[in-house]
């Protein structure tokens, strides 16, 4: 078991044939992801590595019966990519690229709102379920198979997380890349909700910036509804105020959105916060221990 | 990104939205000739930098003869004020904005904002104008009041005088209030602003509905549709730095440390910057080299962290996944070869083929220091520049 994405889920890959796209859909079939079909418009009909492109979404959905696709193309087309996934009715739209105007997410979401679809990013580096199926730029070599979820709003940061839990014999069920904008589809909550309803998942790992009040709210979601253990980590303890730091997202605006103030809330709320990045992985199995779940999320043998 | 006050209104005036007349002065012979075109005696000699609190510090006058507006633009022109949003090190004025003045009534606050947690756009009101709407919001919650726009349909019609009766506008002066609102949405969205604020609007005893001041600022990432709004960059107002850091499509936020620092992806640079305080050190910067940690990227990001006379050591952390280690270290040693790096300089390297990466490093003959974690990493970079 995993959440959103598993050894059936067939892909579509919009903008396959950019140099980002292309590449990145070598590496997925290389994984084992079953990439069934990429969307290029006017280059219908042809095929590239081995996966017959197509030249609109619909189109691809109707021949391959993908459930599934992911978005690399340029920011200013990103928005009109997200809007023909959602029109064609997949169930899941991950959403890589990186520095999508604000006010195209706000139609996003509007148009979202009540469609089958779950977007997960922009700004992300996607999904991946360990040796079954994995979408996005993340590299699949460091992830394990195991129980434990992960859920981030940074990429980089997810892989050093993911890398110390693979290192101490942890795998993972599923990590999510929520993404570093402001306005997102799938949120802390929403990936939360999935864990806890995820039967192989035993315990997760959350993992927030500055910025905005998502971490607090998923914090007290936490409190009231899972019954699962969750550990947390918040980036940027020493980000100066009013500056964004990197990703879009991250800043703190009115003194709101400090990593101080995320910590007090989670803890308050029985998230185990990690001091430092480098300890994410022992935070966790101390948390895990102490709820007698280490042997059975512990899946091979520690580095 | 920012634009000055002047622009702002300059573009608010293009929708229709009511703003004094006014025109931007470079000298004070400038302003002495703009004060004679305006209708009224009294005029506003504003200064004009990238910053609130700008009336404490004595940039904004009000001259009531042409003689006065002489005296305040020289005194106000070439002055570097302080205030609570400049830093210590304040901002030196290099324009103004000469305005009419106007018969105040009263004044409120107007907002338009993102609200991350609905993603809407919000339309903030209160009668409380002229204070910050931080302090308004801590003090007196309730008396700001808010509309939450559907993009689908905009702000309505019924939403712009349910607020302007909540912040208790006069009754005269609403439909000029509704109007002004409705103006103001459409520049947000045409725009593409980040942040709209109009703190004070004013009514003003003839029953007009003016932005006394105003502030815009704009989406980066919809910079590309907005050329217009590219134009009014002002880059005396940026950190010399970060302007130099985006032409090179890096990410870079100066700090105050001695330790400079080179990282892939923006919650992995933050969090060095955090485990590096941890260890007892000083972060001197921000930088997110972003996905490819090219050896021209490299060379480049280098120069500007050495820019920073602070920077007594750099710590390079790229967790590269797919990257391949090797490449990066070739990176780090031409560019550290290229620059004659002397200082100490740890490189912590994780993803494909990091052994091969190591070895080159090691065996550059330069004083790299390789580092097995990022904690690692950190430590030794703590303990090299103390």
């Amino acid at each position: 078991m995993s959440i959103l994405i598993n050894k059936d889920t067939k892909v579509i890959v919009q903008g396959i044939t950019g140099a980002t796209g292309l590449f990145h859909t070598k590496q997925a079939i290389e994984y084992g992801t079953q990439i069934v079909a990429g969307v290029t418009p006017k280059k219908g009909g042809t095929e590239i590595e081995g996966v017959p492109i197509f030249n609109t979404v619909s189109g691809a959905v109707a021949s391959t019966g993908a459930t599934a696709s992911v978005i690399y193309v340029p920011p200013g087309l990103a928005a009109d990519a997200i809007f023909e996934a959602v029109d064609a009715e997949l169930d899941v739209v991950i959403c890589i690229t990186e520095g999508i105007p604000v006010m195209d997410m706000l139609k996003v979401k509007r148009y979202m709102e009540g469609k089958k679809t779950r977007l997960v990013g922009p700004n992300c580096p996607g999904v991946i379920t360990p040796d079954e199926c994995k979408i996005g730029i993340m590299p699949g070599y460091i992830h394990q198979k195991g129980h434990v979820g992960v859920v981030s709003r940074s990429g980089t940061l997810t892989y050093e997380a993911v890398d110390q839990l693979s290192n101490a014999g942890v795998g993972q069920s599923t990590a999510v890349g929520i993404g570093g904008d402001p306005v997102n589809g799938t949120d802390f909550i929403d990936s939360l909700k999935m864990f806890n309803e995820d039967e192989d998942t035993k315990a997760v790992v959350m993992i927030g910036e500055i910025g905005g009040t998502a971490e607090e709210e998923a914090a007290e979601w936490v409190k009231a509804n899972m019954n699962k253990p969750v550990v947390g980590f918040i980036g940027g303890a020493t980000a100066p105020p009013g500056k964004r730091m990197g990703h879009a997202g991250a800043i703190i605006s009115g003194g709101k959105g400090t990593a101080e103030e995320k910590k007090k809330t989670m803890e308050s709320c029985g998230i185990s916060v990690a001091e430092t990045p480098a300890v994410i992985g022992e935070t966790l199995i101390e948390t895990l221990k102490e709820n007698n779940l280490y042997e059975a999320c512990l899946t091979h043998d520690p580095k | 990104m920012n634009i000055h006050e002047y622009q702002s209104k300059d573009l608010l005036r293009q929708y229709g939205v009511a703003v004094p007349n006014g025109h931007v002065a470079f000298s004070v012979n400038e302003a002495v000739e703009k004060a004679r075109s305006l209708s009224t005696d009294v005029g506003v000699v504003k200064a004009q930098i990238h910053a609130g609190g700008r009336g404490k510090a004595g940039g904004v006058k009000v001259a009531k003869n042409e003689d006065e507006v002489r005296t305040y633009a020289d005194e106000i022109l070439g002055k570097t004020l302080v205030t609570h949003q400049t830093g210590p090190e304040g901002k030196e004025v290099k324009r103004l904005l000469i305005e009419e003045g106007c018969n105040i009534d009263k004044e409120f606050y107007i907002g338009l904002v993102l609200d991350r947690s609905t993603s809407r756009i919000v339309l903030m009101g209160s009668e409380e104008g002229g204070t910050e709407i931080e302090e308004v919001a801590e003090e007196t919650p309730e008396k700001i009041f808010k509309e939450f726009i559907d993009p689908a349909i905009g702000l309505q019609g019924f939403q712009a005088r349910r607020l302007a009766f909540n912040m208790n506008i006069p009754k005269d002066s609403l439909g000029k209030a509704v109007a002004f609102m409705s103006g103001l949405y459409k520049v947000f969205v045409e725009k593409d602003c980040s942040v709209a604020e109009i703190n004070p609007l004013v009514t003003t005893k003839e029953g007009d509905v003016l932005a006394l001041d105003a502030k815009l600022n704009f989406d980066s990432n919809a910079l590309f549709r907005q050329k217009d709004i590219q134009e009014l960059r002002d880059l005396d107002e940026e950190d010399p730095k970060e302007i130099e850091a985006s032409e090179y499509d890096l990410s870079y936020i100066a700090l105050d440390g001695n330790i400079g620092c080179m990282v892939n992806g923006a919650g992995l640079a933050m969090s060095t910057m955090d485990i590096i305080k941890h260890n007892g050190g000083e972060p001197a910067n921000f930088l997110d080299v972003g996905g490819g940690a090219t050896a021209e990227k490299v060379t480049a990001a280098f120069k500007i962290i050495l820019e920073d006379e602070n920077v007594k050591g750099i710590y390079v952390n790229i967790f590269g996944g797919i990257m391949k280690c090797d490449v990066i270290a070739e990176g780090v040693v031409t560019a550290t070869k290229e620059i004659g790096l002397t200082m100490p300089l740890v490189v912590r390297l994780e993803g494909t083929n990091v052994a091969e990466g190591k070895k080159i490093l090691e065996e550059s003959g330069l004083n790299i220091t390789a580092a097995d974690s990022m904690a690692d990493g950190a430590e030794k970079i703590v303990d090299l520049v103390k």
